[in-house]
């Protein structure tokens, strides 16, 4: 049976596509943008999160781990990573919750059952389920798998994808998907590549197909000050949009720096400045770059009347 | 808001609270010179009259909607023939930080002289405990329940229609057409003492309006300024018509309305005061007919709503002591407004009066009197979404009820469909026939406390007196099943305390308080010539409120998986850990607390057990008849007594330590449930709602999610969502808790600050300091 690598399942997730929605994150990213706020996304294994604050100093972790892997150190457990083999005794044993594995290996019947659980909702506002991550299509056989599975459920299904995925993959997730949201970031090639570690090449050109496809695809660019709102860059975006049929939807979403402290939680360090976030000013500015070029704008988080 | 308005609101606002002796004396005055001459109804109503004839009237600069219960706003009288206050309480009331009530010392030695002496034992109040067995005293005290009738007469009256088809005059001669009847058999006395009684009271408000009609035209005379002489002289001709006779205008119909809303919340002190129910159907065919005919604007009526719903802010709840300050300790007197809805003949009932009044409830937002939404599957998502753009500036209302369930409940109780769709939610969240019903809440019921006992086999280790049943050392009870059943057998025995307790307050209430005045009012008092408290009108309900289901559930929980599924915890152990209050167990009460299900997470191990304790209270009360002809229902609401409750409370299994609130309404344990909005109100409508008769879910959202124009969209449909598992009632507080902790440091810069409490909202800052901080606990839905 197909499993899939998940690290989150979010019910009530109303920011990613129609209705109210159960969003699924799967592990796994081929880019590595300095801006993600899912850096727990980017590695396609299970990690161990341990949250510091929360250790008791009780050592019942050390005492429950099979491989020895934990130690005490100035009152905290301490774990070492090259001996842990993720077995989650010591979740199991942590009376306080502090430790966790970040990433369930979860069978398609069984994602089924909990994206059920809230049919009734998806079902009075127009919602349903959207594959997240991570990139979603970088599990691709366990993603055809549960699109299909939705499918039978009658369940509406979204993508949100970077579009870095091999063409026939790509089809085969735009042939099931009812919306494909699609992270546009950088239009430059070479600051693409310098950026996120990956060229946009393949993801434009699978753009392409999906207007080729004529399948409904709603086009988001995270606006992340000195890094993509320059006008070249919207309006080369829009260039890159202009005339596609199948665009639903292009929203700019603006970025905040809140995920800044998940990063040391991993291991990882945040390389941009500390209280980086797009003005309302400058969305506005991009965005009437796109509307002049006749493109369904808007500004994630529109404020209501 | 005009000048005039604000200007009223303010005053309405900043008069401190006080208390007034002026009723007090009125009615000692009476009873001492009548009492043993008259019938009980009719020195009710002679009293009231009294009260009616020479209670000072207060009209203030620039009203419109005239009338106050007190000698002036916010001067709150007392019901001595209820509660005679000792000197003690009187101080209390005066010093307490919290919901204070100024009482001068004259008023005091007034009261001491004049009024308490008379009523010594003969208070309601006195007679009541005099009568209680020491079972049912030993239980109250215990804090396994409260009781609602011990300082406040039962309550929980809406009106429908009638007011604003028919004067006074008109059930004057439904009652002269009943005694009419009588006189053809002489041997009903009773009938017909509380029928003549009824038609005094009729005479005393048409006078009490008389008495306000002859001040008006006397301040005109004097009046400069010549559009308030003509507003005067406008007045005293409305007062002259309404409520004698029916009203004819927009105007005269809300003066009519106030008019009956004092001479019932001067009668007695009923609780949750009185409610006009569904304003906005019943002022439509007025409204239309003004407009239509160019002598009322849209201005014209924002503006006498404005003046109408000051008047109800200005008459603050009666004083409460004791318990039953603790399970409800607010101003907020409860009049609840009803909007949308069906109508009787099962149409849409969202109008452009509903609209209008959610946009006033959003400019003048007072205390009181609050409002909700009636959603229908026929009523327009405009509707609901106009509802949360008011909700969402985080005043703690409208709350939001389904209709279609209300409806389902009453037809389960009994009633037609037609008095069904007339009815809807009042008090906090309670499903009643307007007009038509007496639905008496009757107290509240601490379930976990029930647990608490049955773990130390019917011993309360508080008050340290054995008030259950003996049902087992819980050490030697094997099974998770066999613990359940002592806990179910606990729960009955003292169920059947609290309904033989309230059998003997019902009897008391009926010989000898009834409510005279508002029996007119009510279907089909006047036909059966019955007071409404002896079982006069249509429908006779009574209600017992469950509390604490969460904090059961996670206890239960608790226990099923560690002491019996695990077993890696004994027993003896736990038990020891409770006593304790978990002293050096942090470890343990960790575990219990994140290792086991927890209700609030659609997990079906802690929902299950919700459902068998909620099926248990159901058993327990549901179809028990009352002493007036009717039947128990069950509601699930806390008001603020789960922080009473909790405070009787020891250490419980979920790792909540002694003293601590408990859940509150239907809401999880606070912090308990981590999945989000959907997953608390799948779990919450695994309770079957139907077979209730109203269920408290309060949920708290941040600011920003409802702030997005997809937010607006996707709450709305959430709703909708539960409303479709029958869910009874969602509030939103929309509120960070940034924003309520700089509250707490600041009161003096958040005195606006309105939360919700349960089936209500409060200032803030007039909260407990455990019931404010219990809901910054509560879990904020939106984060990102």
């Amino acid at each position: 049976m197909t499993r899939g690598l998940i690290f989150d399942l979010k019910r009530f997730s109303v920011h990613d596509g129609p209705g109210i929605r159960s969003t699924i994150f799967l592990k796994g990213c081929p880019f590595q943008c300095p801006w993600c706020h899912n850096p727990e996304s980017r590695s396609a294994k299970a990690q161990l999160l341990f949250r510091a604050e929360l250790c008791l100093g009780c050592a019942k972790c050390v005492q429950a781990c099979p491989e020895n892997a934990i130690a005490m150190v100035d009152g905290k457990s301490l774990t070492n990573d090259a001996g842990c083999r993720l077995r989650g005794d010591c979740v199991e044993a942590c009376p306080s919750g502090a430790r966790e594995i970040l990433g369930r290996h979860i069978s398609v019947e069984n994602l089924l059952e909990e994206l059920e659980r809230d049919r009734v909702f998806y079902e009075e506002s127009g919602g349903g389920v959207t594959f997240s991550g991570g990139e979603p299509l970088a599990q691709s056989e366990f993603l055809v798998a549960a699109l299909d599975a939705c499918g039978e459920a009658g369940l509406h299904r979204a993508v949100d994808t970077t579009g870095h995925a091999p063409a026939e993959v790509f089809r085969a997730v735009a042939e099931r998907a009812d919306l494909i949201l699609f992270d546009l970031k950088l239009m430059d090639p070479d600051g693409h590549r310098m950026l996120t570690g990956a060229d946009n090449a393949l993801l434009l050109s699978n753009l392409k197909m999906l207007a080729e496809m004529n399948r409904d695809v709603e086009v988001r660019v995270p606006v992340i000050p000195s890094i993509n709102d320059h006008e070249a860059n919207i309006r080369a975006t829009g260039d890159a949009l202009a005339h596609m049929k199948n665009l639903v939807g292009l929203t700019l979403l603006p970025f905040h720096s809140g995920a800044r402290d998940k990063y040391p939680r991993f291991g990882m360090n945040w390389k941009l400045p500390d209280n980086l976030q797009a003005s309302s000013e400058k969305l506005e500015e991009l965005a009437s770059i796109l509307r002049e070029a006749d493109l369904p704008v808007s500004i994630g988080g529109e404020k209501d009347e | 808001m005009n000048k005039r308005v604000a200007t009223l609101r303010s005053q309405s606002r900043e008069t401190p609270v006080s208390i007034s002796m002026e009723r007090a004396v009125l009615i000692t005055e009476f009873y001492r010179e009548n009492e043993g001459r008259l019938s009980t109804p009719r020195l009710r109503a002679g009293a009231f009259a009294h009260l009616c004839e020479h209670k000072s009237i207060h009209m203030g600069e620039g009203e419109l909607i005239v009338g106050e219960r007190g000698p002036s706003p916010r001067a709150v009288p007392t019901f001595p023939e209820l509660t005679g206050h000792s000197e003690e309480d009187l101080r209390i009331l005066r010093e307490r930080e919290k919901i204070p009530y100024a009482v001068s010392d004259e008023d005091i030695q007034l009261h001491l002289c004049e009024v308490l002496p008379y009523w010594q034992g003969r208070s309601l109040r006195d007679q009541i405990f005099e009568e209680l067995p020491e079972s049912w005293k030993d239980t109250f005290a215990a804090g396994v329940f409260t009781e609602f009738m011990e300082q406040r007469a039962p309550g929980h009256t809406s009106l429908d229609g009638k007011p604003y088809e028919k004067g006074l005059l008109d059930f004057k001669a439904e009652i002269a057409a009943a005694l009419d009847m009588l006189d053809r058999n002489p041997d009903d006395e009773p009938r017909r003492e509380q029928l003549l009684a009824m038609d005094t009271t009729c005479d005393g408000v048409i006078r009490f309006a008389e008495r306000h009609a002859d001040l008006a035209d006397a301040q005109a005379e004097t009046e400069q300024d010549p559009t308030r002489r003509d507003e005067l002289k406008k007045i005293a001709a409305i007062c002259r018509r309404v409520p004698a006779q029916a009203p004819q205008s927009f105007h005269e119909a809300l003066q009519m309305y106030w008019f009956l809303h004092l001479g019932t919340v001067s009668e007695l002190n009923g609780w949750d005061s009185m409610n006009p129910g569904h304003l906005d159907r019943h002022l439509l065919p007025f409204y239309e007919r003004e407009f239509a005919s160019g002598t009322l604007t849209q201005d014209d009526a924002r503006e006498l709503l404005q003046c109408f719903f000051i008047k109800f802010n200005n008459q603050p709840a009666p004083p409460k002591v004791g318990v039953t300050a603790a399970e409800s300790g607010t101003y907020n007197d409860f009049t609840n407004i009803n909007l949308g809805g069906i109508l009787r003949d099962g149409s849409n009932g969202v109008n452009e009066l509903s609209y209008l009044i959610l946009e006033v409830f959003d400019d003048i937002h007072l205390l009181q009197p609050q409002c909700n939404i009636q959603l229908s599957r026929k009523n327009p998502d405009s509707f609901l979404k106009a509802a949360l753009r008011v909700l969402r500036k985080g005043y703690g209302y409208p709350s939001m009820f389904n209709a279609d369930g209300v409806v389902a409940q009453m037809l389960r109780c009994g009633k037609t469909l037609a008095d069904a769709r007339d009815g809807g939610s009042s008090g906090c969240v309670e499903t009643g026939a307007f007009g038509k019903e007496a639905y008496i809440l009757t107290g509240y019921f601490n379930t976990p406390k029930v647990l608490e006992i049955t773990l130390n086999n019917g011993f309360d280790p508080r008050t340290k007196k054995q008030l259950g049943p003996q049902t087992g050392d819980p050490r030697e009870l094997g099974s998770y099943e066999n613990l359940f059943a002592a806990f179910q057998i606990q729960l009955r025995h003292f169920m059947d305390i609290k309904l033989k307790g309230n059998a003997i307050i019902e009897k008391i209430y009926a010989e000898k308080m009834p409510a005279v005045f508002l029996s007119v009012l009510i279907d089909d008092c006047i036909e059966k010539g019955m007071d409404y408290n002896a079982g006069g009108a249509r429908y006779n309900t009574s209600f017992v409120q469950g509390v604490g289901i969460g904090s059961i559930t996670d206890s239960l929980a608790a226990v099923k998986t560690h002491v019996y599924d695990r077993a890696d915890l004994s027993m003896d152990d736990l038990l020891a850990a409770l006593a304790s209050n978990f002293e050096d167990q942090g470890e343990l009460r960790r575990s219990l607390a994140e290792r086991s299900p927890r209700y609030g997470n659609d997990e079906d191990a802690a929902d299950e057990i919700m459902r068998a304790v909620f099926d248990t209270l159901f058993e327990a009360v549901d179809g028990q008849p009352n002493l007036r002809g009717g039947r128990y229902h069950l509601d699930m609401l806390p008001t603020t007594c789960h922080i009473y409750f909790g405070s009787v409370l020891g250490a419980t299994a979920e790792g909540r330590r002694a003293g601590l609130p408990v859940s509150e309404g239907i809401s999880p344990v606070q912090g308990a449930d981590h999945k989000g909005p959907t997953a608390v109100l799948k779990s919450a409508s695994k309770m079957d709602h139907l077979r209730t008769c109203g269920t408290l879910l309060n949920m708290k959202f941040l600011p920003s999610l409802l702030a997005e124009k997809a937010g607006i969209e996707k709450v709305a449909m959430l709703v909708r969502g539960y409303f479709r598992l029958d869910g009874h009632h969602i509030q939103l507080n929309v509120v960070d808790a940034q924003t309520l902790r700089a509250a707490q440091a600041n009161p003096q810069e958040h005195r606006d600050l309105i939360v919700r409490v349960a089936g209500y909202s409060d200032y803030f800052c007039d909260l407990s300091r455990e019931l404010q901080d219990e809901i910054i606990r509560r879990r904020a839905h939106g984060e990102a």
